[in-house]
């Protein structure tokens, strides 16, 4: 356990909303281009929550024209500006690494709120 | 050029407005009392001693005489430690001063130097970055982290002085420079340094601004 974490000020970004393994959720991305700066949404599952305190991250999956796509947002960077949460999952796994193997209707997660 | 005592908290992170993580250490900097000033004419040198961490009640009685004398004389609370920093020009200070973390502010390059953690008796790739004698083949067996050749035969018929190899590591004395101020925090006395610093946890350290 880290001892020092509560030492040094850390403010935890309110626009972030509470999800869990297995939410679909839309990731609000600050991207700074030149001088100017705007907002790009990444929409996926969330495959995974590593660490703890501020080396907190979480993993969202993403089919892109095909493409899996994985990114990695740190709970507290100020790159993240907002997280809506889209839909909440069903999943019985805290690492959904599986669904790197499948495709189609396989890799769908259920929804939590249909069953 | 001024400097302070600390005490090394741990390793947190920190993320700029640019979301660039930065890996900092945490470390408790002063408040530190000037306890005496070495002066050209009386010493012939100049520094500063500065003090830390003030001693509790049942630790201050039982200083030795010389000790609990040399508080006594200053009439300020005894200290844990007492280290001593080169100053260019020694008159700025008096004894009773108290130096804190102000005087380092943000974007400072500092230098900290501690005690490194001590290791025990290592082999030499440990100790001195030796590669080890390559091969398992060929009958070869148990030379995988072996120091090789320490030198020549009948002539020197000796080895040389200053021949690397295992022993005690560690439990130096280790001083890293051009450390990033990244935050200072005078209400907790805390400031926070790019990068590591030497030591392990709860180890004195001297911070020095270059």
């Amino acid at each position: 356990m880290n001892k020092v974490s509560h030492l040094v000020p850390q403010t935890p970004n309110p626009e972030i909303c509470n999800f869990r393994v297995g939410d679909r959720i839309r990731v609000h991305v600050r991207v700074i281009e030149g001088d100017k700066e705007r907002i790009q949404p990444f929409e996926g599952d969330v495959i995974g929550i590593h660490g703890m305190q501020e080396n907190r991250t979480f993993m969202v999956r993403k089919i892109s024209s095909g493409v899996g796509v994985e990114r990695i947002f740190p709970f507290n960077s100020p790159k993240v500006a907002k997280v809506e949460l889209i839909r909440e999952g069903l999943v019985r796994r805290a690492k959904l690494y599986y669904l790197r193997g499948l495709s189609g209707k396989a890799a769908k997660i259920k929804d939590k709120n249909l069953i | 050029m001024s400097g302070l005592i600390g005490k090394k908290l741990g390793m947190s992170a920190v993320y700029t407005k640019d979301g660039v993580r930065i890996p900092v250490t945490v470390i408790q900097a002063g408040p530190c009392p000037v306890t005496a000033v070495r002066t050209l004419e009386n010493n012939g040198y100049q520094a500063v001693q500065l003090g830390f961490e003030e001693l509790p009640e049942n630790r201050a009685k039982k200083l030795n005489k010389p000790e609990s004398g040399f508080f006594n004389k200053l009439n300020t609370k005894a200290v844990r430690v007492l280290k001593e920093f080169r100053v260019s020009s020694a008159g700025e200070y008096s004894v009773g001063q108290v130096l804190d973390v102000s005087v380092f502010k943000e974007g400072d390059k500092i230098k900290v130097s501690g005690k490194s953690k001590g290791k025990g008796f290592q082999g030499v790739m440990v100790r001195h970055n030796f590669g080890g004698v390559g091969g398992t083949t060929h009958g070869q067996s148990d030379r995988l982290r072996a120091p090789g050749s320490i030198g020549a035969s009948s002539y020197p018929s000796r080895v040389f002085k200053g021949q690397r190899m295992a022993g005690r590591t560690g439990h130096d004395n280790v001083t890293v420079r051009n450390l990033q101020v990244v935050q200072v925090m005078p209400e907790t006395n805390l400031i926070l340094v790019k990068g590591a610093i030497p030591g392990a946890v709860n180890s004195i350290v001297k911070l020095i601004k270059q």
